[in-house]
């Protein structure tokens, strides 16, 4: 099982701030994401933005990342803290 | 020290734990970011915060070590509130000390641009009748990239 997370404005476009999913082993997190869409057709639009940061247990990633069972991956738009 | 908190914080306090955990610092620099009461025209009534808990306080991390490896620093601070915060409000406090000025202040700065292109918090500003999620401003993405 991988733990997905969403924050801020993203979190507010899907409706979601956490969800859980199977992938095929071994997966990246390109797969994660079209298993998630296959699951949640609707959130194409949102998860489709292309200033979309993404993170693997607290380390920023890209969509290329390889991902094991246990793994926290987080999708968030750009920061704005400070 | 590190901390991420919904709780208002004191510059006193923070300036005197610094000097207990740096008694031979010769320079303290301390910078407070606070609500504005206007931002672009707009009347904000109030401030959102949310942060992704784990990361946060590891990016944290991260930036006082690379500061603590650039600068000879003895001891940093760093503390951002999270949650509805009104106009005036501290937002986050950055404290750096060292033996000589030059570090403080450089060392501030630093962690003060990294934290704002790095950090991951989302500001959301409350008006009277809208809510807007805030975007990374191309000055704070510039403010970081001088330091590479």
């Amino acid at each position: 099982m991988i733990n997905v997370l969403f924050f801020a404005s993203l979190r507010e476009a899907l409706g979601c701030a956490q969800v859980t999913v199977n992938t095929p082993k071994p997966a990246t997190i390109a797969a994660l994401l079209d298993a998630l869409l296959q699951q949640h057709p609707h959130w194409q639009t949102a998860l489709s933005s292309n200033n979309l940061l993404i993170s693997r247990n607290h380390t920023l990633a890209k969509a290329s990342t390889v991902i094991t069972a246990g793994d926290e991956i987080a999708f968030f738009p750009p920061v704005s803290g400070g | 020290m590190i901390a991420i908190q919904n709780a208002d914080f004191s510059l006193e306090n923070e300036y005197q734990r610094l000097i207990e955990a740096a008694p031979n610092a010769g320079g303290i620099v301390l910078f407070a970011g606070r609500v504005r009461e206007f931002s672009a025209q707009k009347s904000i009534t109030a401030l959102y915060i949310e942060h992704y808990p784990g990361m946060t306080e590891k990016v944290f991390n991260d930036i006082a070590q690379e500061a603590n490896n650039r600068w000879p620093l003895l001891a940093t601070t760093l503390i951002h509130r999270v949650g509805k915060l009104m106009a005036g409000d501290n937002i986050v406090l950055v404290g750096v000390a060292s033996e000589h000025r030059a570090a403080a202040f450089e060392a501030a700065q630093y962690i003060m641009d990294l934290l704002k292109s790095r950090a991951t918090l989302w500001k959301k500003e409350i008006e009277p009748n809208t809510a807007t999620w805030l975007s990374t401003k191309p000055t704070d993405a510039a403010a970081a990239e001088r330091w590479r």
